[in-house]
């Protein structure tokens, strides 16, 4: 039993490993190389995956219920709400026009009306995995198309909770005969009348708000305080599992619970940190999804109905693309927008699987209709990817795509310009002046306390550790424009700043440095911009300093800026070389002696001297006037 | 080809509608050196040597700024005291100015008509930039009259628009050295035939 499950991780993993850098290589998105390793290791190529890859599908499934979440975290409570009316409006114009044209085609070739509507339902919802992985990948989630498609998506979501509610009423035979099937489902309520039903799913997805609120921040606040990562991922696989259980012990699709917990959480200062734990996770779960989709193909069903099976990919992606143009132009968007939405949303979905087997047990379907329309799902989900390159390579181009079209919507969670990390005396300090200029800033710290006292004033700051990649690049890193290193630790922020230097180089680095030293290894590894934390300051009290013995302000006020002007170009000085220990000392040694050299001649030549240019003295010899004149 | 620097003073930029369009204009032309003040120095700490060396490259030296109280903003003053040291600019034995060209190109909010003895400001601009008139005086440089945008509180976008076309071509006439009206015989430059010639048609 183990050898044969280490046997098949081998086997998932490798093909992965070996298909998915390839179609990246030829510029394919990650979705086709993971479909298509499942077809090699599938039962008709390679045959390392037999019958399994069903089981592994509804394992796999869970990756949509992480990127539901994921998404989820996304979104906040306040932009989920103003997205309401696209997600019915085009969903529902999506689904319902969808249902009725397939329904129609169907009956025309010869279905019965049953079996008509069960495809027709599965026909009408579209692959959230395949899309939105899609989407994330090309960094479109920000545009109409990203928008428009999240809210069909998500609509379907709920819809398909109707559906599977409505199959059973289908059926002929009795009911009960079916039901022991399927007693790890629907059955908690089962035997309760439609209104408590209904009653308990509102209560669940009322504790789902509450506990997202109430347990899990709290949970996650306790767990931040071991300093302990694991036990992060651990927080974070929980929430999700528990999220994802409730919604099936009340007959909900788990991804909608997963989502929605997602939303709660999104104004939580773990955001980031929830996402850049469970983003791994994601990915390789949904890797697996994709591959077990490739690999339940069945080549045999499609050898013995090639043309019925070709016609009807043919025939359904038309249907759905044609639907999807309509609600396109409906919805008013962008001719390259819509060619987008109108391809990204083609093909069937996962959900297909779990409708077209569900009706099969309840015997509505045959086993040839049920065979031929998995087929039918799985070679249309493969192909959309393909149709998608092709729509990007050959057809946008002519349209004049921008790749990002940039904040048109302000649903998606916006991504600031600024990120700011370390949120300590030093760090709050320009997070205040920023914001008081306007300038909100994505902010990270890694004290909880901190986070959780700085988040009741109304900060918008997130606990995690910046210096993994991760949690950067979920707090938006790509799109920032400038990140600040706040850090007390000198260690750390030298840390941050290499990594960061060498993954983003076009992000302005802008460093806090505890003093000289810190200031030229960060100088040296090319970063311009150093803040020495001591310098300012010091000469600032300095400067009162001689106002107290008497000197007049405004000279004092420029003699300071002369002085960290000298003092900068001295550190950039030094920095330039490099040095063995015995040598940097030397220097510094040397540098500090200079330094005190200058002060002495400075105040050896007197201030006016130095500054002459209110000084009248030259003029008057010039002109031979007299002194008092 | 004459070389123009464009010494430019304005605490409050973002918020000028007209030296936005002004300033638009000609910062990127060929052999132009747009030179902002306030941006340069916003702590008011000159760096002589470095602006010393600047006007030393240049032919025509342009004092750009809005006219505030009568006079130009403070770091454009402070920039005057500060560069145009004695034994350099001014003083026996300093030529580094001499023969170079100078104006001032000013934008106010009254118009033209306030700007007389019986208007509302009792004097002409051309009386308020004594002071600069004289200073380039000093310097040996041969002082224009200025370039002027007036009424810009109530200016429309038209007007704008044509001054902006006007500043870049009296821009291009110093560029060419072509001669101009002298400080007798015109007030604004603005009036001078060469831009008001290619305007017309």
């Amino acid at each position: 039993m183990s050898g044969s499950f280490l046997f098949a991780a081998i086997v998932f993993l490798a093909g992965a490993i070996i298909c998915v850098p390839i179609a990246k290589k030829l510029g394919l998105s990650s979705v086709l190389g993971y479909l298509l390793a499942g077809i090699l290791i599938g039962p008709y190529i390679l045959g390392f995956v037999g019958d399994e890859g069903q089981d592994i599908l509804h394992f796999a499934e869970f990756g949509v219920v992480m990127m539901l979440f994921l998404i989820g975290l996304e979104i906040e409570p306040k932009n989920f709400w103003q997205m309401r009316k696209t997600i019915v409006g085009m969903g529902g114009a999506q689904v319902l026009g969808t249902m009725m044209v397939s329904f129609l085609l169907f009956i025309f070739i010869g279905f019965d009306w049953k079996v008509s509507l069960i495809i027709s339902m599965a026909v009408s919802l579209s692959s959230t995995a395949i899309t939105l992985q899609t989407i994330k990948e090309n960094g479109l989630m920000n545009t109409t198309y990203g928008a428009s498609s999240f809210s069909i998506l998500l609509f379907q979501d709920i819809i398909v909770i109707l559906m599977l509610a409505v199959i059973p009423l289908l059926t002929d035979t009795e009911k009960t005969l079916v039901a022991a099937d399927h007693a790890d489902h629907i059955y908690l309520l089962e035997n309760l009348p439609l209104g408590l039903q209904a009653l308990a799913i509102f209560l669940s997805v009322v504790l789902v708000i509450l506990a997202g609120r109430y347990i899990f921040v709290p949970m996650l606040r306790l767990v931040a305080k071991t300093r302990l990562r694991e036990l992060l991922s651990a927080s974070a696989l929980l929430i999700v599992f528990a999220l994802a259980y409730l919604m099936e012990l009340v007959g909900l699709s788990p991804a909608l619970g997963a989502f929605l917990g997602g939303v709660v959480l999104a104004t939580s200062e773990f955001k980031h940190e929830l996402e850049s734990n469970l983003e791994p996770f994601k990915g390789l779960l949904l890797g697996l999804f994709f591959m077990a989709v490739g690999a339940s193909i069945n080549f045999i069903v499609l050898g013995e109905n090639p043309l019925m099976i070709s016609g009807l990919v043919v025939a359904i992606i038309l249907l759905k693309a044609l639907i999807l143009f309509l609600v396109a132009v409906t919805f008013k968007l962008k001719v390259d927008q819509r060619l987008l939405l109108t391809i990204g949303l083609a093909q069937i979905g996962e959900f297909a699987f779990v409708l077209l087997s569900f009706a099969f047990q309840l015997n509505i379907l045959n086993r040839f209709e049920l065979d031929i329309m998995l087929v039918v799902t799985a070679l249309t989900m493969t192909l959309t990817p393909i149709l998608g390159i092709l729509n990007e390579r050959l057809i946008l181009p002519r349209f004049g795509t921008k790749k990002a079209e940039t904040r048109s919507l302000d649903h998606i969670a916006k991504t600031h310009k600024v990120i700011l990390v370390g949120f300590g005396h030093f760090g709050s300090t320009i997070g205040r002046f920023l914001r008081s200029n306007g300038i909100e800033a994505t902010i990270l710290d890694s004290d909880s306390n901190r986070v959780d006292l700085l988040r009741k004033m109304g900060f918008e700051v997130y606990y995690g550790d910046a210096s993994r990649m991760e949690l950067l690049e979920s707090a938006g890193i790509a799109e920032a424009k400038i990140l600040i290193s706040a850090i007390d630790d000198s260690d750390a922020a030298i840390h941050l700043s290499k990594m960061v230097k060498a993954k983003y180089p076009t992000v302005k680095l802008m460093v806090r440095a505890k003093n000289r030293y810190d200031a030229y290894e960060l100088l040296n590894m090319g970063i311009e911009d150093v803040y020495r934390e001591s310098l300012e300051t010091s000469v600032k009290m300095a400067g009162d300093v001689l106002q107290h013995l008497g000197f007049r302000r405004y000279t004092v006020h420029r003699q300071a800026q002369k002085f960290i002007q000298y003092d900068e170009e001295g550190l950039r000085r030094l920095a330039d070389k490099p040095k063995t220990r015995d040598e940097y000392i030397f220097k510094a040694k040397q540098e500090i002696r200079q330094q005190e050299k200058q002060l002495e001649e400075d105040l050896k030549r007197g201030i006016i001297e130095y500054d002459n240019h209110w000084d009248s003295e030259q003029m008057r010899e010039a002109h031979k006037m007299p002194k008092n004149q | 080809m004459k070389r123009v620097l464009i010494l430019f003073a304005h605490p409050k930029f973002e918020q000028s509608r007209a030296n936005k369009a002004l300033v638009a204009t000609i910062e990127n032309i060929e052999g132009v050196t747009f030179h902002d003040l306030y941006e340069r120095y916003p702590d008011f700490n000159i760096d002589v040597i470095g602006e010393k060396k600047l006007l030393e490259q240049h032919d025509v030296i342009v004092w750009h700024h809005p006219f505030y109280w009568y006079s130009c903003p403070p770091l454009m003053k402070q920039w005057m005291d500060v560069v145009l040291e004695f034994g350099w600019a001014y003083g026996p034995n300093a030529s580094a100015l001499h023969t170079k060209k100078c104006l001032n190109v000013i934008t106010t909010g009254g118009t033209r008509e306030v700007y007389c003895p019986t208007g509302s400001n009792n004097y002409s601009v051309n009386e308020f930039l004594r002071p600069f008139e004289q200073t380039a005086r000093l310097c040996g440089m041969e002082y224009m009259p200025p370039f002027t945008v007036m009424g810009t509180h109530n200016i429309s976008d038209q007007e704008l628009e044509k001054h902006t076309l006007q500043y870049r071509q009296l821009i291009g006439c110093f560029q060419k050295n072509l001669p101009m009206g002298t400080v007798g015989d015109c007030e604004f430059l603005n009036d001078t035939p060469q831009l008001n010639k290619v305007d017309s048609k």
